[in-house]
């Protein structure tokens, strides 16, 4: 029982990193019908970005505001100068372009960091406290540091003018172009947003899985499956799927192991955590093709 | 009265066709103004091309300053309320915000407010929809969000693309009761597209009629209204 707790708690915090990723994943997604295929080395490589300036001293958590304003810059720059000019190219050129950018912040990063793996310290106090037995004090840091992330996003395109011209640019840019919304800027700042989300996202997880150019490979495959399961056009339905898939994985590795130590039998184990994710998200997309919280837009004429 | 907005051999292509051959027209400081034209005559395609929506040659000027090649939503920052072909509303927002959204290029939050009195005033069904998404509204609702929408920006210049459309007579006579209070009361300068010439030429004082993407016929409405050709192409008696 307290290993299944244990299973479910770790299950959480990688949940959590699962879910910044697919809410990155949808902010693209839902303002021009791109997967951003290079959201994990760009997240990556934002990780560095932080582990550079701990290097030079800084402590983490001046760190990690700094580099994500940082990598929202990025982000915006990538917006502005690579895929402006490709606002009416085919679907394939872009991925193409997606792919490029992919291949240039993984060898950017091999390039100026080496291919060596780095160590990030946990920036979480390593106390004891209530129920430490179950979940680590960085798996706890993870998931609040996620939660605060996400209400504030939530905040921020619920309540503020510019969320909501987000918002409207994203539903439908003519309309938005009419109501005298810069449309081309929002995207900008969609993709800027992305970034600076996915760099909070490296920068936590860095500490769990060690600082190397391919650290986000697997961990984009799962945003992406929790951004699937969850429904592509919703963020609140991305972030769910994200916890979701993360607990899933842990369930699955925990319940192949007791099957096993019980009857001896294997069927799945560790090793094919990733496997099943993604044979349930295929399946749950067969069931329900926009996701499990993805709307079905209602309309009237 | 001085001329609000003057077009000066517009021609507008989608992609190698070309939908408008050398369009010219003017419009009152605080005049209606009528499109009228058989379906493909380049009606919906003027008022596209004012806001830039479609590719376009030729001179616009907005109280004698050029406008031609501003990106759309500059063109709308300038006092260009356009309701568009389909409304132009935010489906899947409420109508709150879709209210809000239309002020986002605005500051002066007591002026909103005022606007917002406004639009409740003129249309108070709105005002108990607040809450509700957009897209769940009945056609003669979304079409009066979609007014609202435009009249929330404060504009000078307010482009109508068929009103009618798809609506119930008596809303369609309201909402034209409604426009014509918003030019006389708001001080808002109209052009309007509109399949139905009649209900048109009543609401404006001068009218253009396109042929093919042409201006084949111009002059004050009621002159227009008594045109014979008009009169049987259009007015249908």
């Amino acid at each position: 029982m307290e290993q299944l707790i244990q299973q479910i708690a770790s299950g959480l915090a990688n949940g959590a990193i699962y879910a910044c990723l697919a809410l990155a994943l949808v902010m693209i997604f839902v303002s021009t019908d791109h997967i951003n295929f290079a959201q994990g080395e760009m997240a990556m490589f934002s990780a560095y970005l932080v582990w550079q300036l701990l290097e030079w001293g800084m402590s983490f958590w001046l760190a990690l505001p700094i580099v994500a304003l940082v990598s929202f810059l990025i982000g915006v720059s990538v917006e502005r100068v690579i895929l402006r000019p490709l606002h009416d190219a085919p679907i394939l050129s872009v991925v193409v372009v997606f792919i490029g950018l992919l291949a240039i912040f993984h060898s950017l990063a091999g390039a100026i960091w080496g291919h060596t793996i780095k160590a990030i310290a946990s920036p979480f106090p390593n106390v004891a406290f209530a129920g430490s037995g179950y979940i680590g004090p960085h798996q706890i840091g993870m998931i609040a540091v996620t939660i605060l992330l996400l209400a504030a996003l939530f905040a921020f395109f619920r309540f503020t003018p510019l969320g909501l011209a987000m918002r409207a640019a994203a539903q439908s840019p003519v309309s938005a172009r009419l109501a005298g919304i810069r449309v081309d800027w929002m995207l900008a700042l969609g993709w800027g947003l992305a970034a600076a989300i996915g760099a909070v996202a490296g920068a936590l997880v860095a500490p769990a899985v060690y600082l190397e150019p391919n650290m986000m490979a697997s961990i984009l495959l799962y945003g992406f499956a929790g951004a699937l399961v969850g429904g592509i056009s919703s963020p609140g339905g991305a972030v769910a799927g994200g916890f979701i898939v993360g607990v899933l994985e842990n369930l699955i590795a925990y319940f192949g192991n007791l099957l096993e130590k019980t009857t001896g039998v294997y069927i799945v184990g560790n090793g094919e955590k990733l496997t099943v994710a993604l044979v349930i998200v295929i399946t749950v997309l067969t069931l329900k093709p926009s996701g499990l919280f993805g709307h079905v837009t209602v309309k009237r004429v | 009265m001085g001329v609000l907005l003057e077009a000066q051999g517009l021609e507008a292509y989608y992609g190698q066709t070309q939908a408008l051959h050398g369009v010219s027209f003017s419009l009152e400081q605080g005049g209606i103004t009528t499109l009228l034209g058989a379906n493909g005559a380049g009606k919906t395609t003027t008022l596209r091309a004012i806001c830039n929506m479609v590719r376009t040659q030729g001179t616009i000027k907005l109280d004698g300053e050029p406008i031609t090649g501003l990106a759309t939503e500059e063109v709308v920052r300038r006092g260009v309320g356009h309701v568009p072909e389909g409304r132009g509303t935010f489906v899947n927002l409420s109508v709150d915000e879709n209210l809000r959204a239309a002020a986002y290029t605005r500051s002066d939050k007591a002026a909103i407010q005022r606007d917002r009195e406004m639009v409740y005033e003129y249309f108070p069904i709105l005002k108990q929809r607040l809450t509700q998404q957009a897209g769940t509204l009945s056609g003669g609702e979304q079409q009066m969000l979609a007014i609202s929408r435009a009249l929330m920006l404060a504009p000078r210049l307010m482009l109508f693309d068929e009103p009618s459309f798809g609506l119930a007579p008596l809303i369609v006579q309201e909402i034209f009761r409604i426009m014509r209070r918003i030019n006389a009361e708001a001080k808002v300068s109209m052009l309007l597209v509109e399949q139905n010439a009649a209900l048109a030429l009543e609401l404006a004082d001068h009218a253009y009629v396109l042929e093919t993407g042409r201006v084949v016929m111009s002059g004050k409405a009621s002159e227009v209204k008594s045109d014979e050709s008009i009169r049987k192409s259009y007015l249908g008696y």
